[in-house]
């Protein structure tokens, strides 16, 4: 039981999330991001270092240090809607995989006591780390933004060949249930073609099924300005539902996939 | 028509996500949509402001004049008989179920042997008060006027006040607790047997108390009583079949002139439903239809109480629709229609209250419980057809009535419950939710037997009973657990007068125990005192009103030849709600932490904080109490006050300044308040602590007895009171300032539950539910996006069996966004119509005062961040 003691760093934990993985889930939010999104919601996410960030007018503190143990002592407290719905944990970020040994052994420490695990991902990181915590997950909502890598990289910091490839490898373990996730931003993604391509990469996927567009939205804009930030995107709106419908029809006249607006 | 029969998966949990498949034909799940005929019936009934009508008062003083000396019980059924004899009848357009108590819509009759004065003083200001207004013509304020020179000390409100003790009726006069209900009315809060009246007709209960009749001997010792009831009940019955055959007499009459073929039709039958029922038992579904109306209608004109609750409206109409069905004679469709005209219907019905009640009871509220679903007496399923139907109807006609409830237990389809969340999810406040397993053994631990417990309905708000056998006086008073903490702040002294019990001052204090032990000895001796109101109230309804019509309906009543009220029924209890729990928990556990565990706040720093509130500035009401405290306390010392005196008092007051020094540590104190953990997020140490605070009243009060017979036995739920007395309550230690409202039922204090709905759900069902067999309250209030798709209801429903699953008995929710809220507030012209869940109700949002409007809007929103 030593993964119990394992140490990490979360900023937040939500519970009664309902759009993150099935059923009613808890959501351990890990800190610190090797992607630097424009349209990023939750920017304090991005640096593992321990931040000040101002909420309505007072200062808060993000990001604590915490024990596996004590995680799951929240995480428990669900169970009984965990049973009802299907639910369970959800880890997010940030991009958990930064923190592979935390993240591998909070996954483990809720399939040991019965509860099922999904991750929320970008899938950067070298596949032997997610090679390691596949055991222990049970569904693995992977975001893919753009399949043109200049673009991924001059949106988010980063190229995107590594987490197709990691994708693929996902996919062919067939050891989760792998659901790709495609935050439609305006500028960037929302353009019928950019979603086709996607939609077509995915459908490719052995296993995969499901596909999740989630549009864009501006619930984030304030903790740029409490943490002294720039928001690149103050003049981004968000799609409307025609648009979100008609992109939705795209996947589906370009796949197999099944697709819904939303988490 | 297509038809597709649905079963669901069993509802044992673990099968998230999973659809109704075809299969297995159980019951008829798919929507049937609403006939044009339905949305004009509402337009009709809501046109114009309800209306006060004087007929019923003038027919009853009539008759009491012609019968004075006469045993009470057969002036009451006369008094009855002389009511429908003559009170004026109307169909209104389009009607298929007659049968209306007053000629405008929604309006309503008064009530004067109950409580008359309040309504003569507030005459003039009833029109424009701003909860439940009522117009009332010149013309009815001279009759009533009239009549209620007869009435002057004879009420049943003034006999229960010459039998109350001294201190009870000082403490009623200091707000401890409010009795008002019954205490102004009748009593209502009842659910009779109406498959009986559906299968036999009043010609067959007639016939029952004639046999009974028979075997009275002239030489039984309670012959002279046991007699004139059963004569009563004739007496009762008889008019009720006139008063049916006056209706024939006007449906065929209206379908003589009628044009329109098609409603001739209709007039025609509704002529030969009425002729035929309720005196005979029902042969159509339709006639059955008309025959409960005539119950619910009818129950509501002998008395006054409200909450009168048509209950498993499923399972006894069942047998007339499959019928119908089976023959051919009736579609769907046509059932659905039928239905939905009920519902309509329930609307017409209405109640003034005083205006002090109306804030309690806010939103026009009849409280007409009707549930569906559940088992039955052998533990089966029984869900059938209506239960979808009753749903959709309330989803059809989207207005308050009737308070619609589903019984939920790890045996209901998932289909139901699906369908019930998606009415939820309209924002309509229905159903509410109750839960079989815990309902079921509360009721046997009060001596209910497994049969009768597992048949169980809903009565008003939230109160389980079991129907025909149970006069349970359900919503007896409202007692604000807030108050005897005050008291203890006194040393048992409230505005510089002794109410109480002499308990220590609180400054000399020197454990939490000896704290919390002077809260118990307040709260048993108010506790004792609220017994005492209500069971003088209980002798004054058995003195003044028996009412042998509702008793002929509810075991064993003819059996004993004893009305309900004087203890006729199988099971008596009498039920007072309190309210406050989670401000209690927060104000105790925050006295023990700050004052005795970390000694960061004194006892007398404390008590000044709260009698200046925190220094948030004194309103009128805290201003005026502490004038009456100084003038006690100066006439006390002997002292003469004069007028002038009074007002330097309370210029003294207002001009109090309080100093800077003093502003600043209120301030520290209330922020140490706000650190301190708080019941509703899910901490097992603090939610410990509120199930012993609730345990403070639903304790003692399960050791006192009735005069019909009974028990007590406690609720927790608030109506709608919690808002007008909180108005009364100064501030408490949770950091709740003075004269805001208190905390819902079991529900956490508003904004106070900051992790989610299961944190909040968890920590509510760690209080025991099964002790307050009268009813506990949750409310939790969810942002449309959290239900929205498949997804969101199946969610929502994992949420309801997983807070069922650990204990909780009740839910109900609101769905609408702050938003649309506070839209509403603003131009509530386009709003008519919304309606929402005020406590164990449905209210039209815009008719609710702006204070309550204020605490629906305040109550936390769970949805995703």
């Amino acid at each position: 039981m030593e993964y119990l003691e394992t140490k990490g760093r979360i900023f937040d934990i939500q519970r009664y999330s309902i759009h993150d993985g099935t059923g009613i889930r808890t959501i351990v939010f890990l800190k610190g991001c090797v992607l630097r999104c424009r349209w990023c919601c939750n920017p304090e996410s991005q640096e593992y270092g321990i931040q000040t960030m101002m909420v309505q007018g007072k200062p808060k503190i993000i990001g604590r240090d915490v024990t596996v143990r004590e995680v799951m002592e929240t995480v428990e407290k669900d169970r009984p809607y965990y049973r009802r719905s299907g639910g369970g944990l959800t880890l997010s970020g940030g991009e958990s995989l930064c923190q592979p040994l935390f993240a591998r052994d909070l996954l483990h420490a809720a399939k040991a006591i019965g509860i099922p695990t999904a991750l929320e991902s970008m899938a950067c990181a070298k596949y032997e780390v997610i090679e390691s915590i596949l055991p222990y997950l049970d569904q693995y909502l992977m975001d893919i933004k753009h399949m043109n890598p200049q673009k991924h990289k001059e949106f988010t910091g980063r190229s995107n060949e590594l987490m197709l490839e990691n994708a693929r490898r996902v996919a062919a373990s067939g050891q989760t249930e792998l659901i790709i996730r495609v935050p439609v931003i305006p500028t960037f993604n929302d353009t019928p073609e950019e979603i086709r391509e996607i939609a077509r990469f995915a459908d490719k996927l052995p296993g995969v099924r499901r596909i999740h567009l989630l549009p864009y939205h501006r619930l984030g804009q304030d903790k740029y300005d409490g943490l002294g930030r720039d928001y690149l995107m103050k003049d981004i709106l968000p799609p409307t539902n025609e648009h979100m419908d008609m992109l939705k029809r795209v996947v589906q006249e370009n796949s197999r996939l099944i697709c819904q607006i939303g988490g | 028509m297509q038809v597709r029969r649905n079963i669901e998966c069993a509802g044992t949990g673990g099968c998230p996500g999973s659809r109704m498949e075809e299969g297995m034909e159980r019951f008829y799940t798919q929507e049937i949509p609403k006939t044009d005929r339905i949305p004009k019936l509402v337009e009709h009934l809501f046109a114009k402001m309800p209306e006060i009508e004087s007929a019923r008062a003038v027919l009853l003083t009539e008759s009491y004049q012609e019968t004075e000396g006469q045993p009470i019980v057969m002036r009451r059924a006369k008094a009855f008989a002389h009511i429908l004899d003559n009170i004026p009848i109307i169909i209104r357009d389009g009607e298929l179920v007659v049968g209306s108590t007053t000629i405008a819509p929604r309006g309503c009759q008064t009530y004067p042997e109950f409580s008359f004065e309040w309504l003569e003083a507030e005459f003039d200001t009833v029109e424009h008060r701003t909860a439940d207004p009522f117009y009332i013509s010149e013309k009815t304020k001279e009759d009533l006027r009239k009549v209620h020179k007869y009435w002057k000390g004879k009420t049943t409100s003034e006999l229960a006040t010459s039998y109350m003790a001294p201190e009870t009726l000082k403490a009623m006069e200091h707000n401890m607790f409010t009795p008002g209900n019954y205490f102004y009315n009748g009593v209502g809060h009842v659910t009779v047997k109406y498959e009986k009246v559906l299968e036999i007709g009043y010609r067959g209960i007639i016939n029952e108390a004639k046999e009974l009749l028979d075997q009275c001997n002239f030489g039984d010792g309670d012959y002279a009583t046991r007699s004139r009831f059963l004569q009563a009940v004739i007496i009762s019955c008889e008019a009720v079949i006139r008063y049916a055959n006056r209706y024939a007499l006007l449906a065929a009459q209206m379908a003589q002139k009628e044009k329109d073929p098609a409603r001739k039709a209709e007039l025609a039958q509704i002529a030969k439903n009425c002729s035929r029922v309720p005196e005979n038992g029902a042969t159509s579904f339709w006639e059955a239809c008309q025959s409960f109306w005539f119950v619910q209608q009818l129950l509501q004109i002998e008395s006054s109480g409200h909450s009168i609750s048509p209950g498993r409206f499923d399972q006894y109409m069942y047998p007339y629709y499959k019928a119908d069905l089976d023959k051919g004679v009736i579609t769907r469709s046509d059932a659905q229609e039928l239905i939905d005209c009920i519902w309509v219907k329930l609307n017409d019905l209405n109640k003034c209250r005083d205006a002090a009640s109306a804030e309690g009871f806010a939103g026009y509220s009849l409280f007409q419980n009707l549930i569906v679903g559940g088992q039955n007496k052998e533990g089966l399923d029984v869900t059938n057809d209506l239960s979808f139907m009753c749903i959709s109807a309330s989803a059809h006609v989207f207005l308050p009535q009737p308070s619609l409830s589903i019984r939920v237990w790890n045996g209901s389809p998932q289909a139901l419950l699906l369908k019930a969340a998606s009415l939820t999810r309209t924002g309509i406040g229905l159903p509410a939710y109750y839960n079989d397993e815990v309902i079921i053994p509360s009721l046997m631990s009060r001596g209910l037997t497994l049969q009768d417990a597992r048949e169980y309905n809903i009565i008003g708000c939230v109160e389980p009973q079991k129907a025909g056998k149970t006069e349970g006086w359900h919503d007896a008073a409202f007692y604000n657990m807030c108050r005897p903490l005050e008291v203890v702040f006194e040393s048992g002294y409230d505005k510089g007068e002794f109410i109480g019990v002499a308990t220590k001052p609180v400054e000399e204090m020197t454990s939490f125990e000896e704290f919390y032990d002077a809260y118990k000895a307040q709260m048993n001796y108010f506790i004792s005192l609220l017994v005492n109101a209500d069971n003088s109230i209980d002798v004054a309804h058995a003195t003044l009103c028996p009412l042998p019509f509702e008793s002929c309906m509810v075991d064993d009543c003819m059996k004993r030849g004893k009305s309900l009220q004087e203890g006729g029924a199988v099971y008596n209890f009498t039920g007072p709600q309190g309210f406050g729990v989670a401000n209690m928990a927060d104000a105790l556990y925050a006295v023990k932490t700050l004052v005795f565990d970390e000694k960061k706040v004194t006892m007398a720093e404390l008590k000044r904080a709260l009698k200046l509130n925190f220094g948030k500035g004194l309103d009128d009401v805290s201003v005026g109490d502490m004038a009456i405290g100084i003038i006690r306390g100066m006439q006390a010392q002997g002292i003469a006050v004069g007028n002038e005196d009074v007002a330097k008092v309370v210029a003294q007051i207002r001009s109090m300044d309080i100093s800077e020094a003093d502003k600043k540590r209120f301030g520290e104190i209330l922020e140490m308040i706000d650190q301190v953990p708080k019941f509703g997020n899910d901490d097992e140490v603090v939610d410990a602590f509120a199930r012993d605070v609730a345990y403070t009243y639903t304790k003692p009060l399960q050791y006192y007895k009735n005069p019909r017979g009974g028990m007590f036995q406690a609720g927790l739920y608030p109506v709608s009171a919690n808002v007008p007395l909180g108005a009364q309550t100064g501030a408490t230690p949770d950091g709740r300032l003075a004269h805001t409202p208190v905390a819902d039922g079991v529900s956490p204090s508003a904004g106070k539950d900051v992790h989610g709905p299961t944190a909040a759900a968890n920590s509510v069902a760690r209080l025991d539910h099964g002790i307050a067999s009268n009813g506990t309250l949750f409310n939790q209030k969810f942002h449309p996006t959290a239900l929205s798709g498949e997804k969101g209801l199946d969610n929502f429903v994992a949420l309801i069996r997983s807070y069922f699953d650990q204990k909780g008995s009740h839910m109900q929710f609101n769905v609408v966004s702050r938003e649309t809220l506070l839209d509403a507030q603003a131009h509530p012209e386009n709003y008519k119509h919304l309606v929402v869940r005020v406590a164990g109700y449905s209210a039209l949002f815009t008719t609710l005062s702006k204070s309550l409007q204020d605490d629906i809007i305040r109550r936390t929103e769970q949805g995703w961040k």
